[in-house]
């Protein structure tokens, strides 16, 4: 068992791990912050997308030891303390982007990492990048325009509804 | 101007503030005091005799509370099924029993054999590892027609084959079908698979099963459709517990899409076994063991001819099909390649003479059962297809062939029994060539052609029969349970009401449309309106969410109720306005004396009901609470015409999706902004199956796709916008909304337009090619373009 002191949405958390705990379980079930969902074991879902470090990172892929001394971005730390949604989080809202909403927290998570790389991406950089996203109810197809409306780009032209 | 609310209006969904948060409640994010966790060993060979599974070694592994064998499920139900069909000899089907734990043999690979629980789900997979076993392998059968070779290896010992049913529909249409077929100017054939498929919601299933020594109470939280039909099956006949003493929780659910519908070994283990060790025991689902342990879908055979006359008029429909029942029936299993797929055989066409075949196969492969439109894909899939190849061969357009045999007049009772309502094909086919923008395809076919690809066009009709079921109907057809939908309304004394439904959302957005409905009827703001779903314990019995039913059918049980309240709140107000019931309007959350400036407002007459210091008591009751059920008096019928443009890299095979448009008659729209999202969802699950999905297993009956990293999901850059359009309206006639369902129509009406537009492009390079069965890889693509 190791210790870990990591510094999640700002607030340094601490806790005893077994080696082979993983970032997202430590998360889940050490720490409470369900919000972060682990939809496959081989790391293709992305539905556990957080940030480290201020990167995305699936974090299934990384044990929590590896982010001892880090700091970790959640789901739960993207709305403002009032509970006012970010910027993605309102426009994935109101483009209806989201449907059972159980990827939808590394949704949000790869978009703002997105965004933070390329403010005004296209649509098939949009596409390209959400390729470690998996999602089984929207059809992308308001991920995609919600993430474009997030960039502030005008969506008015894309099949509305 | 759009409507800002009520029906027709598109609110922002409320449930995505706590899913776009990280506050939603899914059944994994549940964890009880003390909890202890279990992990099922599972047989990793598809048939094989239990010859001695040893415990003890794993027992005394640290943090072990107990292992489970099949053993300890003797004299324990076994799981049921939901559907008995009888077969063309009037006998039932054949219905082997399926053990919660392995009893003796193991059947397909996935099968559990035992349970370990422990202190920690780590401590439970180690011990597993350490639990001997010993299993003869026995020779497998994977493939349905060698499955009904005489000496086949059987999957049942005790029964007398690997046939589950041999099913005609209509029998009595049989040699009329054949004579017709005979006889016929132009007969087109085609064999075709439709391949299983896994549904693969993005939560994997997850059972918590909790019980109170002290009061006898079982609590199950579970990852499901429908709650209520999962307390009625595993207690009433797995656990014996009745209903009373046993409460079922589905909290938020992560997407369903059929899997979520069934009844599931692993939810009655955690609920027999909290009580066994008294403790709460927990079980998520890793998605390696959802591949081989959620019922998968579809998987047919099929061969169909459609028969012309000299006109090409449709004269006559013959259909061939073997579907996979896998090792064991699951809980609707028997019904998909009957009453959800036989029945859909006219499409929108008026054939006179159909006659369908589907015999039912037990294979060592997991069980197949509902998966997204459940039967009318795969009814429509042959169907669209062979009228595709039979207007190739003919040399005639597509569309004018399936205009020219377009039922136009209803209601039409189509010589598969059931009986479409209403329905405008040409209008529906008139706004997809408007929207799909057919004018400007051969110029689009040009501009590809000068890049060095193929581009085709394809376009498909469907129906679907939906609002799933009227009772007496589904009982007569063998369902073993009613198909009605409940709602109890309960107003508050200041005015709020809460929506207890027996439907249940996991993305359908109940929550949001919903409210709109009662918000409409009243004349109040929907934010007055809450609902609740998902709990036995504080909603009606309901029969849950699939088959595009919760609006159609839970929808109009929540209407009943809501007038039964409005009623009442009418009488109320008269008698606060001493004026006669039969003067009292309601508008705008205002009841008023017609005639008169006379009026109370819609709080008035709540609090009167709870507080009724001035109320008729003699006549009325106090309160403001009613139920309501709601049993459909026919399916609802959407319909729709669908259009794919590819375009096919030569060089490679590759496929990809330019246009994919879809033209739907849904009946009237509550919410067109959900409304489109489901369609865009059942479109990328069409997509996903006509190019990228498939399960596969090798004939030894091992599971080669059984993780996403074998099972290609469609991603982003897979899928295109999508252009959808729901304006072509014609109201269902008989509930009392006016509107049919929309969840599946996507993934029902997209499979044959994209495997149409594939075929079209590669003979617009003048090959040979009439059918590619499905997923269009570019190995299948490329082998075709090759001839």
């Amino acid at each position: 068992m190791s210790e870990v002191r990591i510094v999640v949405n700002g607030v340094e958390r601490f806790g005893v791990v077994e080696g082979r705990t993983l970032l997202s379980g430590f998360l889940r079930d050490g720490l409470g912050l369900t919000g972060t969902h682990v939809g496959c074991d081989t790391s293709q879902c992305g539905a556990c997308v957080v940030h480290v470090d201020g990167q995305a990172v699936k974090s299934c892929t990384m044990f929590a030891v590896e982010a001892d001394g880090r700091s970790v971005d959640t789901i739960e730390g993207q709305a403002a303390p009032d509970g006012t949604l970010n910027a993605i989080q309102q426009a994935f809202q109101d483009h209806h982007g989201l449907q059972c909403g159980f990827c939808t927290p590394g949704m949000v998570m790869s978009a703002a990492a997105l965004l933070k790389e390329n403010p005004t991406p296209g649509e098939a950089e949009i596409r390209e990048y959400l390729e470690g996203n998996l999602c089984r109810c929207t059809g992308y197809h308001n991920i995609v325009k919600a993430i474009l409306a997030a960039s502030g780009q005008d969506v008015a032209a894309i099949a509305a509804e | 101007m759009p409507k800002d609310h009520g029906i027709g209006a598109s609110p922002k969904r409320r449930e995505d503030v706590r899913f776009l948060s990280g506050t939603g409640n899914y059944t994994d994010d549940i964890n009880l005091n003390g909890q202890a966790y279990v992990h099922f060993l599972r047989s990793d060979v598809a048939h094989g005799r239990i010859d001695r599974v040893d415990t003890a070694a794993a027992a005394a592994m640290p943090g072990v509370v107990r292992i489970f064998t099949g053993a300890d499920f003797e004299g324990v139900g076994g799981l049921p099924c939901g559907w008995q069909v009888t077969d063309r000899h009037g006998q039932p089907m054949a219905e082997p029993g399926h053990p919660v734990l392995a009893q003796g043999k193991v059947r397909h690979v996935g099968d559990p054999i035992a349970a370990v629980v422990a202190d920690t789900y780590e401590q439970a997979r180690d011990a597993a590892e350490a639990i001997e076993l010993d299993i003869e392998e026995l020779p497998a059968v994977v493939d349905m027609k060698a499955a009904l070779r005489d000496g086949a290896p059987k999957v049942h010992d005790d029964l007398a084959g690997n046939l589950c049913y041999d099913w005609g529909f209509v029998e009595e249409n049989r040699e009329a079908v054949d004579k017709a077929i005979k006889e016929a100017a132009h007969v087109t054939t085609l064999e075709l698979v439709n391949q299983r498929m896994v549904a693969n919601p993005m939560e994997p299933r997850v059972a918590v099963g909790d019980y109170n020594r002290a009061t006898g109470d079982h609590t199950l939280y579970t990852t499901s459709q429908n709650p209520h039909v999962i307390r009625l099956l595993m207690g009433a006949f797995v656990l014996g517990i009745p209903e009373h003493k046993l409460r079922v929780v589905a909290p938020d659910v992560g997407g369903g899409f059929g899997t979520k519908i069934f009844h599931y070994a692993e939810e009655a283990f955690c609920t027999f076994a909290a009580k066994a060790v008294n403790r709460p025991v927990k079980w998520t689902s890793s998605r390696s063991e959802a591949f081989m342990s959620d019922a998968h879908g579809r998987d047919h055979v099929t061969k169909i001819e459609l028969a012309l006359d000299a006109e090409n008029n449709f004269v006559a429909l013959r259909t061939d099909t073997h579907a996979n029942m896998g090792a064991y029936l699951s809980t609707f299993a028997p019904s998909v390649p009957t009453w959800l797929h036989g029945t859909l055989m006219a499409g929108n066409y008026k054939t006179p003479l159909i006659y369908v075949n589907v015999k039912a196969v037990f294979t060592n492969t997991v069980p197949v059962d509902a998966y997204r439109g459940a039967g009318r894909p795969e009814a429509t899939f042959q169907l669209e297809r062979v009228i595709d190849k039979a207007a190739r061969e003919l040399g005639v357009d597509p569309v004018a062939l399936r205009r020219q045999n377009f039922i136009t007049e209803f209601p039409y009772a189509t010589p598969v029994a059931v009986e479409y309502d209403t329905g405008d094909y040409n209008a529906t086919m008139d706004k997809l060539i408007e929207i799909g923008d057919f004018a400007g395809f051969a110029a689009r076919r040009a501009a590809s052609e000068a890049k060095g690809k193929l581009r085709g066009l394809g376009v498909n009709c469907y129906i679907e029969a939906c609002g799933i079921a009227p009772s007496n109907l589904v009982g007569q057809l063998g369902a073993r349970a009613g198909l009605y939908e409940s709602a109890t309304v309960r107003v508050n004394a200041t005015g709020g009401l809460v929506v207890m439904t027996g439907s249940h959302s996991h993305g359908q957005g109940h929550e949001t449309a919903f409210p709109q409905v009662i918000a409409e009827m009243i004349g109040i703001d929907e934010s007055m309106v809450e609902i609740v779903h998902g709990d036995t314990a504080n909603t009606p019995m309901g029969m849950g969410t699939y088959g595009s039913r919760s609006l159609a059918v839970g929808g109009s049980a929540m209407v009943r109720a809501t007038e039964k309240i409005i009623n009442k709140a009418k009488r109320i107000a008269a008698h606060l306005m001493e004026a006669s019931e039969s003067d009292i309007e309601l508008k705008d959350g205002q009841f008023s004396v017609a005639g008169t400036d006379k009026s109370v407002a819609w709080g008035d007459v709540t609090l009167a009901a709870y507080v009724p210091h001035n109320y008729p008591l003699e006549d009325i009751e106090p309160g403001l609470e009613e139920t309501a059920f709601y049993d459909p008096s026919n399916f609802t019928y959407p319909s729709g015409a669908y259009a794919c443009e590819v375009e096919v890299d030569p060089e490679t095979g590759r496929v990809t999706i330019e246009r994919m448009t879809a033209a739907d008659d849904f009946g009237n729209i509550v919410n067109p902004m959900i409304v489109s999202g489901q369609v865009h969802g059942g479109l990328a699950q069409g997509i996903g199956q006509a190019l990228l999905e498939g399960c596969v297993y090798d004939e030894n009956g091992q599971l080669l796709s059984a993780s996403y990293m074998d099972y290609a999901m469609p991603r982003a850059d897979d899928l295109p916008f999508y252009t959808v359009d729901h304006s072509c309206v014609t109201p269902c006639t008989h509930n009392p909304l006016g509107v049919k369902g929309c969840g599946e129509a996507g993934a029902i009406g997209s499979p044959p337009s994209v495997v149409n537009a594939v075929v079209d492009a590669l003979q617009s390079a003048g090959r040979d090619v009439t059918h590619i069965d499905m997923p269009l890889s570019p190995a299948r693509v490329w082998a075709a373009l090759q001839g």
